[in-house]
């Protein structure tokens, strides 16, 4: 189906290979600047206090110390949605805010004058639970949000979606011939966890102007969203390699916020790289979700109601919260067609680490959560998965409330082949063998399968801008703000734009992510990489080589339509012996600028059916992934072993082993998390890899030039729910707990007793 | 500059790619401190920023380096435990004349078994000292060569997928 390209969908080594197997790229941590200080924050061992008194005095003493911040003297900057977490606080919300921050000559230094400064703390009572937090008498963690309910800031507009009312729920589930009802939560907060912790280098020009140095995942975010948070200084925002993000390294703020302060004080560039124990302690986690509510269907698969309300806890402060909400309010209807909601969220903080940007972006919290709901009323209904799923994933012409609010009409695909296709390869007909039995049984051993699917609107979400610019040399640069941070957009790009001009791969380059010197771009979030960006830059390099042809056509006497451009030579069509080459078209002292925009576009959902077959013992509880199979239809490959390396991350960035055994362990006595070291956290080994295998359908999708659709992010989203499916089959007991330790399996066998975990 | 008398101070000498230092002992400005790790003293001091920290706590294996032949933990020794070792990083594999690519090196890039890339270094070189060993391993060796080594972005199987193809194309 696919056409044949000379450069799309073909297998290109990717363009900054070299430099990563070399040890040349470069990160965060491998830049220096002159005159840099290093930058470590002093962080409170309890939940909930008051700094009642802090003394600096001897830390500053101490030579080699630059500057020591408190909440006294930092700069009145605020971050959060909306803003309300400035850069130190009088009062601390969890095991690891800062309560001060140290700029010094060495890393060393500056850590050691940590153990000097002296804080009186006024403990404070702490609240952990989601729905505990909302009660009348819970402690209150901010003055701006009593009840601890996050309110305000439009994410997406004044009409940010945060409800879906629809229709008519009680006609809805009068219709129905099975509801399931209950309450279930997706609250282990899991972590993200780039290899590569978070880091940023600040540097003040002058009092206005601030240079920001950082290994993250959407460069312009350091400029047009700090800017408003800072007092609009003139911030030039410089993207290194970024090693990971899934989301957390979307931007950086308090790291950058502690490194701009001491930088300010200091008036030299600063470096804040947190540790791996501040990463796991006091960056980024997923969404804690609850869902309490009511599924109505009927026996066909048609859903007639949805009704509850999904308690969302975003830990000490909300960055994004809402607009996480929002994603998830629009991706539960792409998934669920049905007429009647009365959907309502609540967004609460609690006394830990905050949750910030996850892959997935609200919309894998929320169903992970309503997964045992859904499939509890599928399971009443006898109906089958894969068919419950086709008739109700969104359709063309069908619609749904996006994040902004508006009614969207989907013009992208029909994807019931990609669910056909992937159902054919994993074998589940013969697999399935109905709800909650097992697929076979060998001794103590048990195998199960489950299945799930997930969507997003989001792959044509907010502007990019793209300058191509042609040099007579017959190269051509890509003017973008497009950091790389494992998806290989920047070769994709290339790739996108040596299509166009018939360019060989070698002789196209993408200018470093600084927003001094490209335009506008929102960043690589919601797979909007291949059809954002990828159209704004095709758009300019189209652009350019019009302009290019403009400036041929008289040399080869003929009309800018009727020529055509390879491997740097212009030619009239059909023509290539008598062609002439770029610099001949524009002299040596000139080049070619195109330029491209994309508008924002939420009608083209993308899509993902996982299936999963686990093996369960049942004597030690121990839960086995034996083989993933992912199935979709991106329309058109643009790079394939980039496209499998985003499907295989479903096991990585708290995807599918959050089913399993990731998990942040919180002691809810102390408020510490205690597994936030990489031995005590668990993560999924070469050893312990499941056969996977990738389904791509290539069906033509007529929204992008090259016939494509993104859909990286959504790889580890459908996972959890797939796994307690398996589970739940291959026990013969449903289990709706994340994770499924192996204490919780046993629990469910009867062989354990003792109290549930929280 | 400093008060300690120049008899206090001792030496260490190794080498990295080929190249001998020789490093004073001491908590001076481009000295080596008894606290100091391989690691640091790779990347603070001798400027070869090639390998990795991920967690600095010996969990994550992006800091590998090949010592005498095996691959350490380069976050887990003391630079003052190296005294006469000979040390391999990723910023020594290419031939610096040639140009040419460990086979290795090659793999990876011809089966981009990487994504964001920073485990990538300490993953060649844990690949390499297996090779060198074992110019015939089988999956399951690879695997397990590997097994210290995370990657958040799940490269593994085409990690995989460029070992087997180096050590097939070693044959």
């Amino acid at each position: 189906m696919s056409e044949d390209y000379r450069f799309i969908g073909k297998r290109t080594p990717r363009k900054d290979a070299l430099e990563i197997v070399t040890g040349k790229a470069t990160y965060i941590g491998d830049i220096k600047k002159s005159g840099l200080l290093y930058g470590k924050v002093l962080r409170s061992p309890y939940p909930h206090a008051r700094i009642k008194n802090i003394d600096t005095a001897k830390a500053e003493a101490l030579p080699g110390v630059a500057a020591v911040l408190t909440y006294k003297n930092v700069p009145d900057w605020r971050t959060g949605m909306p803003r309300h977490v400035p850069v130190l606080d009088r009062k601390v919300r969890f095991v690891g805010d800062a309560a001060a921050i140290v700029a010094a000559e060495t890393a060393e230094i500056a850590t050691e004058a940590l153990d000097l400064i002296d804080v009186g703390y006024e403990q404070l009572p702490p609240v952990y639970d989601v729905e505990e937090a909302m009660e009348p008498d819970a402690p209150q963690l901010h003055d701006d949000f009593p009840g601890n309910l996050v309110r305000g800031f439009p994410a997406f507009g004044p009409k940010t979606l945060s409800e879906v009312v629809v229709g008519d729920v009680e006609k809805g589930f009068d219709e129905a011939d099975v509801i399931a009802e209950g309450t279930y939560g997706y609250e282990n907060i899991p972590n993200p966890l780039p290899i590569e912790p978070p880091g940023v280098i600040a540097r003040w020009e002058d009092e206005h102007r601030l240079t920001v140095w950082s290994g993250t995942q959407s460069a312009s975010w350091h400029r047009f969203i700090m800017q408003s948070k800072m007092g609009f200084p003139d911030i030039r925002a410089i993207d290194t390699q970024c090693g990971g993000s899934f989301g957390s390294k979307n931007y950086a703020p308090l790291p950058l916020f502690y490194a701009a302060a001491l930088a300010k004080v200091t008036g030299r560039p600063v470096k804040v790289c947190f540790t791996k124990e501040e990463h796991f302690g006091a960056f980024v986690l997923r969404l804690g979700s609850r869902f309490r509510g009511k599924i109505g269907i009927k026996k066909d698969g048609t859903v007639t109601a949805v009704s509850g309300v999904w308690f969302v806890d975003t830990g000490a402060f909300s960055d994004m919260a809402q607009a996480q909400v929002a994603v998830g309010c629009g991706e539960a209807q792409l998934m669920l067609r049905c007429p009647n909601w009365d959907f309502r969220t609540r967004l609460v903080c609690t006394n830990r680490s905050a949750s910030g940007v996850v892959r997935g972006f609200g919309g894998q919290e929320l169903e992970s959560a309503l997964s045992p709901i859904l499939t509890m009323a599928m399971e009443k209904a006898s109906l089958d998965p894969v068919q419950f799923f086709k008739k109700n994933y969104v359709k063309p012409g069908e619609g749904y409330i996006w994040r902004d609010g508006n009614y969207w009409v989907s013009r992208g695909r029909d994807y019931s082949e990609a669910m056909d296709s992937g159902a054919r390869a994993f074998g589940w007909e013969e697999k399935w063998k109905g709800w909650l039995k097992p697929t076979a049984i060998n001794g103590a051993r048990r195998t199960g399968v489950g299945v799930n699917v997930h969507g997003n609107a989001d792959v044509g979400e907010d502007k990019s801008e793209a300058y191509v610019r042609l040099n007579p040399d017959a190269t051509a640069t890509i003017h973008v703000s497009i950091s790389e941070s494992g998806m290989g957009q920047r070769s994709s790009l290339c790739k996108m734009a040596a299509e166009v001009l018939q360019l060989p791969l070698a002789r196209i380059n993408v200018t470093p992510a600084d927003t001094m010197v490209n335009p506008f771009d929102f960043g690589l979030v919601g797979s909007r990489g291949t059809y954002a960006v990828g159209s704004a830059v095709i758009k300019a390099a189209e652009d350019a080589r019009q302009k290019l042809f403009e400036l041929a056509a008289p040399k080869l006497e003929a009309a800018p339509e009727d020529l055509e451009t390879r491997d740097g030579s212009i030619h009239v069509k059909g023509r290539p012996e008598a062609g002439i080459s770029w610099s001949k078209a524009t002299g040596i002292m000139q080049t070619c600028m195109g330029f491209g925009r994309f508008e924002p576009d939420y009608s083209v959902p993308n899509f993902l059916i996982q299936f999963v077959e686990v093996e369960v013992d049942t004597e030690t509880g121990r839960v086995d992934l034996r083989r993933v199979l992912s199935a979709t239809d991106v329309g058109q490959i643009i790079d394939p072993l980039s496209l499998e390396g985003q499907l295989h991350g479903a096991l990585g960035s708290a995807g599918i082993d959050t089913a399993l055994f990731e998990e942040s362990i919180l002691d809810r006595t102390t408020g510490h998390m205690l597994n936030i070291n990489m031995i005590d956290y668990k993560w999924r080994t070469f050893l312990d890899l499941p056969q996977f295998e990738n389904v791509i359908l290539e069906t033509p999708l007529p929204t992008h030039r090259f016939k494509a659709i993104g859909v990286g992010e959504i790889a580890t989203s459908p996972g959890p729910g797939a796994i307690l499916m398996a589970v739940s089959n291959a026990l013969g007991e449903r289990v709706s707990e994340y994770p499924l330790t192996p204490d919780r399996i046993l629990r469910a066998l009867g062989k354990m007793g003792g109290r549930k975990r929280g | 500059m400093s008060s300690m008398k120049e008899e206090e101070r001792e030496k260490i000498a190794f080498t990295v790619n080929g190249v001998s230092y020789e490093l004073e002992i001491g908590d001076q400005f481009n000295q080596v401190a008894p606290s100091h790790t391989l690691a640091h003293t790779l990347r603070e001091t001798l400027g070869l920023t090639g390998t990795k920290v991920g967690c600095d706590q010996g969990a994550c294996g992006s800091c590998t380096v090949i010592m005498d032949g095996d691959p350490v933990l380069s976050c887990m020794m003391l630079t003052v435990e190296c005294h006469g070792r000979r040390i391999t990083t990723i910023d020594g594999l290419q031939d610096r004349r040639t140009g040419e690519l460990d086979p290795i090196q090659q793999a990876f890039i011809d089966n981009t078994a990487f994504q964001c890339g920073f485990c990538t270094p300490g993953m060649i070189m844990a690949a390499k000292s297996l090779l060198d060993k074992n110019p015939t391993p089988d999956e399951q060796d690879v695997k397990e060569a590997l097994a210290g080594h995370y990657c958040r972005c799940i490269s593994h199987y085409h990690v995989v997928d460029a070992v087997l193809e180096a050590a097939k194309k070693g044959r």
